[in-house]
């Protein structure tokens, strides 16, 4: 009993807590992955913005992926979602709150590296240097239309010949900086309300419906926990009885064809219980080959 | 402690969660082999497409089949596919569930491994540089220089201290450029594979969830019979070994009271379990020659039944009394099978 409830415990403490943890890996993940990654802007007209959004808004969505393929409870939701009804009825509600929840852990991840990326604004720099009124800049603006887009593409390359006597390209990159970090920050603000006021406004409407599909939600997780349980006890209980009963066989047959007298009761030891009758090489030997050549059936009745 | 022995056997029970530690240590081994890796472009024009496409093809090729070699569950895979049928059919579909989750978890390291050098840009930089567009990137006007030459001097781009086509194209320009197609490439594999992933495991259940149950429980029970029969046969060999040495022993011990025509002193009743532990050898001499003959003359693999003395010889004699009988058994082990 007490080790069934300490089974039941830690079933239970483990989904949540499993699933929390895994969310808070992945946004770790995704910091460390940005940190780690070299930003290289092309520094090229038409290949700029393709880079810079594509940095922003490419890893996100892998990221989202991972946090649904690492998820164990999509599975769960998605096998009951498909399942026949059979004698079980299904409840939508109980879905649509595992859907939801699924969703709202696989989107930290996601959030957490777009407002990385703009809060460290090497992406909007890259993505939008070439979209800058030249006007507004000294350095660029008795340039020629040809050469100000070569030239604005170039800002975000300090190191660049071009680059390296033009003041201006760092008022440029201030300038979009500045934009992607007032976006960045706002972003945050934003979701961060929303979080707020979801989880505080949430008991005021229909909490009983949710309290009853957090419970379904969470009974068919450790259902499904404790059936995969089950069937892994089930499956080495079938496997020790089918080996036993393979042994068995094999003394009858000695028995059968040996001649041999064996005593019955004759200062019978443990050890030769273990023997199961197996008492040369030979017979050993033929057992390894019937074991390999001919499998007994899978039938222990 | 208890609870460490109960996430222990979870665990081990799960061999899913236990595989997926072994193919998480593999992609970080994978990491970990990139950076330790000097890669070094050779600079040269039909070199550097041999040896960037080589880097970044063959390791993981080898990670694979390492992820195959590594993975225990293989030769249980090759055992249950090529056993003769007997008694029990044999299941296509859960052969091609042991191969399909041992091929998956082996591709993840050979994936960690392409991502990790398209994103880092060395390799598609040294192969490629020689097909820069010239024309769009730097000066295709200059000096005129004949098509090996500006090979030639394409080919130094990965190496910035002999590159000396400044005036063709400049060496940051062309890195930069090289290294953005990468990394796009990079990204673009990523999200395939994630993709890729995705889908295969959320399509299963959709599909073929029942078939999926019994294959999984199916293969499960082969790997732990396997274990088992491992298990009993260990335990068998044991008990096999103590009777085997024991009647070595008594043997030993009545042929030497035989040829000294001593009478069997019986032990006093007061002796106690040590004397009988001492199997009847109680001088040096007897134990010399004890363990001379179990390295001359090892008893044979036939435990003889615990009740006849065996009179004058060793306890070798009693193979001789068992070749008559082998080939009776072995036709009568014919017929049991007709």
């Amino acid at each position: 009993m007490d080790r069934f409830r300490m089974i039941f415990q830690y079933f239970q403490s483990n989904s949540e807590s499993v699933m929390n943890g895994i969310c808070g890996l992945l946004a770790l993940a995704s910091v460390k992955m940005y940190t780690s990654f070299d930003f290289s802007c092309p520094c090229l007209p038409q290949y700029n913005m393709a880079y810079g959004l594509g940095i922003m808004f490419v890893p996100p969505i892998i990221l989202f992926l991972c946090g649904l393929i690492l998820n164990r409870q999509s599975l769960v939701m998605l096998e009951e979602w498909r399942r026949p009804q059979g004698r079980r009825k299904k409840d939508l509600a109980v879905i649509r709150y595992m859907c939801s929840s699924i969703m709202q852990r696989a989107m930290v991840a996601p959030v957490v590296w777009i407002v990385v990326t703009l809060l460290d604004g090497k992406c909007l720099i890259c993505a939008f240097s070439g979209s800058v009124d030249p006007d507004k800049f000294v350095g660029f603006a008795n340039v020629s239309t040809a050469q100000v887009q070569q030239l604005l593409a170039k800002v975000p390359c300090k190191d660049d010949e071009l680059m390296r006597n033009n003041t201006s390209h760092k008022a440029v990159s201030r300038y979009l900086r500045c934009w992607s970090q007032a976006l960045g920050w706002s972003i945050l603000l934003i979701l961060i309300i929303a979080a707020f006021l979801a989880r505080w406004l949430r008991p005021c409407f229909s909490q009983a419906t949710l309290l009853q599909a957090r419970h379904w939600s969470n009974y068919i997780d450790i259902e499904q926990k404790i059936f995969e349980e089950t069937c892994c006890e089930h499956s080495r209980l079938f496997a020790h009885k089918c080996i036993l009963h393979f042994f068995e066989s094999m003394r009858q047959e000695i028995k059968l064809h040996s001649f041999a007298l064996l005593r019955e009761g004759e200062g019978a030891k443990g050890e030769e219980d273990l023997l199961r009758g197996i008492t040369d090489q030979d017979q050993v030997n033929k057992l390894l080959k019937m074991w390999y050549y001919e499998k007994p059936p899978l039938d222990v009745s | 402690m208890d609870k460490f022995r109960m996430i222990f056997q979870f665990f081990q029970s799960n061999q899913e969660s236990f595989m997926s530690g072994i193919c998480g240590i593999m992609a970080l081994a994978s990491t970990q082999m990139y950076s330790a890796f000097d890669f070094n472009c050779p600079c040269l024009p039909l070199y550097n497409l041999a040896y960037g496409l080589g880097i970044l093809l063959v390791p993981p090729f080898i990670l694979f089949l390492l992820g195959f070699v590594l993975n225990n569950n293989i030769s249980m895979l090759a055992e249950e596919w090529r056993r003769p049928q007997g008694q029990r059919g044999k299941d296509p579909a859960v052969l091609r569930y042991m191969f399909c989750s041992m091929a998956q978890r082996a591709m993840i390291a050979p994936a960690v491994w392409v991502s990790v050098t398209l994103l880092d840009g060395k390799c598609i930089t040294c192969a490629f540089c020689t097909s820069v567009p010239v024309e769009t990137l730097g000066n295709a006007s200059h000096p005129r220089l004949s098509q090996g030459e500006i090979q030639r001097v394409l080919a130094r781009i990965p190496c910035k201290e002999i590159y000396n086509g400044q005036e063709l194209i400049a060496n940051e320009v062309a890195v930069r450029y090289l290294r953005c197609i990468s990394q796009a490439l990079g990204w673009c594999f990523v999200l395939l594979m994630t993709t890729l992933a995705f889908l295969v495991r959320s399509l299963r259940p959709c599909f073929s969830q029942a078939a999926f149950l019994k294959s999984r429980y199916w293969s499960h029970y082969i790997d732990i019979e396997r274990k088992l029969f491992d298990e009993t046969c260990a335990e068998h060999a044991r008990s096999f070994a103590k009777v085997c040495i024991q009647q070595f022993f008594e043997g030993m011990s009545t042929d030497l009271v035989a040829a000294r025509c001593h009478l069997p002193r019986k032990a006093p009743a007061d002796a106690g379990e040590a004397a009988e532990k001492l199997l009847g050898i109680t001088d040096r001499g007897t134990m010399n020659m004890a363990l001379k003959s179990w390295h001359r003359c090892k008893p044979p693999l036939h435990l003889h039944p615990p009740a006849l003395p065996t009179g004058n010889g060793w306890a070798g004699e009693g193979q001789p009394p068992m070749h008559p009988s082998a080939p009776r058994r072995e036709t009568a082990a014919y017929y049991s099978w007709v």
